[in-house]
């Protein structure tokens, strides 16, 4: 007799084996990043294997809140304390990684030999339970009626968490903070005691060629503003100095026109003529009616 | 299909989300080991669900998810903060307690 393989075992035997392969390159990859990702592929595996238990509801939530939104701040949190951290493989207590291997190894076969034949009969399988509503209606019937109080407090868990972050990730302050009306009183004072100008800053950038930061913007008279670049990028030393640098364009482009203008006089009608036109037009329109 | 199968699996993913706390230094680390954890936890109330023929088991897959997704928030604004104070998210320079 052929055995029966349904979908659920087809994607057991796939999907299962990634999972415990992910997971063992999760715990023994150096860089946390690649960690990371191992455990992103072991959650959307756990999530098939959901799919395959007959929970749609859990399969997208997984997803949704797994591999989107917890992993995302993992990696996150990777980006601010430095992602080339990598695990020194230094033993701190002496025999802690055998003994922590040996202890994982007895762990996991009194887990198989106590659990894991703990269930001698067959699936029911959920057909009946979700009956014709669906799987999330029917789930949402539970959790409105009988988990209703547990619901209202992951609700409470939920806000007291995102408090909790907002407290522990705000750094200390150095020293207050200057707002509008300081920097008012302050930019006045600074105006009457040195002279200094109480209105904002020049913006960086050559009129129509280049408004990037490190483009000093240029004075009427042709030389460059000092108060229109940033003075941590003066220090840094990619700010473009050379006035000429920043004029040439322009100085070409003018002489582009000038040149335009010489080739064509006398082809093109000047701007004396147009107006000298203008006004015969006008004139014959005049004479015709 | 045997559900003892899924049982074993949520026990490998379990048993390796506990190696991977006690062997790993980076903190990080040490944390997604607790959510493969909670993974294979959640695996095991699904099939739970199913066996049983009814939706409570996946009911507290869900909270399982829901906790989880808070504590994250709450362990890694924790680790962020120790990382400023001492400049290291290794498990083993948080020792100011120790004396």
């Amino acid at each position: 007799m052929i055995p029966l393989v349904t979908a659920q075992a087809v994607a057991f035997w796939v999907l299962g084996p990634l999972t415990v392969i992910a997971g063992i390159g999760m715990v023994t990859s150096r860089k946390p990043v690649h960690s990371a990702l191992c455990l992103a592929g072991l959650m959307v595996c756990l999530a098939g294997l959901y799919a395959s238990l007959d929970a749609p509801f859990l399969f997208v939530a997984q997803i949704i809140v797994y591999t989107g939104a917890v992993m995302m701040l993992f990696v996150f949190t990777m980006m601010v304390i430095g992602i080339d951290t990598v695990d020194e493989m230094i033993e701190t207590i002496k025999g802690q990684r055998i003994a922590a291997i040996v202890g994982v190894v007895g762990l996991l076969a009194l887990l198989i030999l106590a659990v894991g034949h703990g269930i001698v009969s067959d699936s029911v399988g959920l057909d009946q339970a979700v009956g014709t509503e669906g799987n999330v209606k029917s789930i949402a019937y539970l959790v409105f009626s009988k988990y209703v109080f547990p619901f209202e407090a992951t609700a409470a868990l939920l806000i007291t968490a995102a408090l909790a972050a907002m407290v522990l990730a705000h750094g200390e302050q150095l020293f207050k903070k200057e707002r509008q009306p300081e920097r008012i009183v302050r930019r006045t004072k600074e105006f009457g005691e040195l002279g200094t100008q109480p209105g904002p800053l020049p913006n960086p950038g050559v009129y129509a060629r280049h408004n990037s930061v490190d483009n000093p913007s240029l004075l009427p008279d042709g030389s460059i503003a000092e108060d229109s670049i940033i003075p941590t990028l003066a220090d840094r030393g990619i700010v473009v100095v050379d006035r000429d640098r920043l004029v040439t364009p322009t100085m070409r482009a003018n002489k582009a026109i000038v040149d335009v203008r010489d080739d064509q006089k006398g082809v093109v009608p000047s701007d004396e003529q147009i107006a000298s036109d203008k006004a015969d037009e006008n004139g014959t329109k005049e004479v015709n009616r | 299909m045997n559900p003892n199968a899924f049982i074993i699996l949520s026990a490998i993913l379990f048993s390796i989300g506990v190696l991977g706390f006690l062997v790993r230094r980076n903190a990080i680390i040490a944390f997604m080991s607790i959510e493969l954890m909670l993974n294979a936890a959640n695996l095991s109330l699904a099939t739970f669900a199913n066996v049983h023929g009814n939706l409570d088991g996946q009911i507290a897959a869900f909270f399982v998810m829901v906790v989880a997704a808070a504590e994250v928030v709450v362990g890694l604004a924790i680790i962020v903060t120790i990382f400023r104070t001492r400049r290291s998210a290794s498990v083993d320079d948080e020792n100011l307690l120790k004396h």
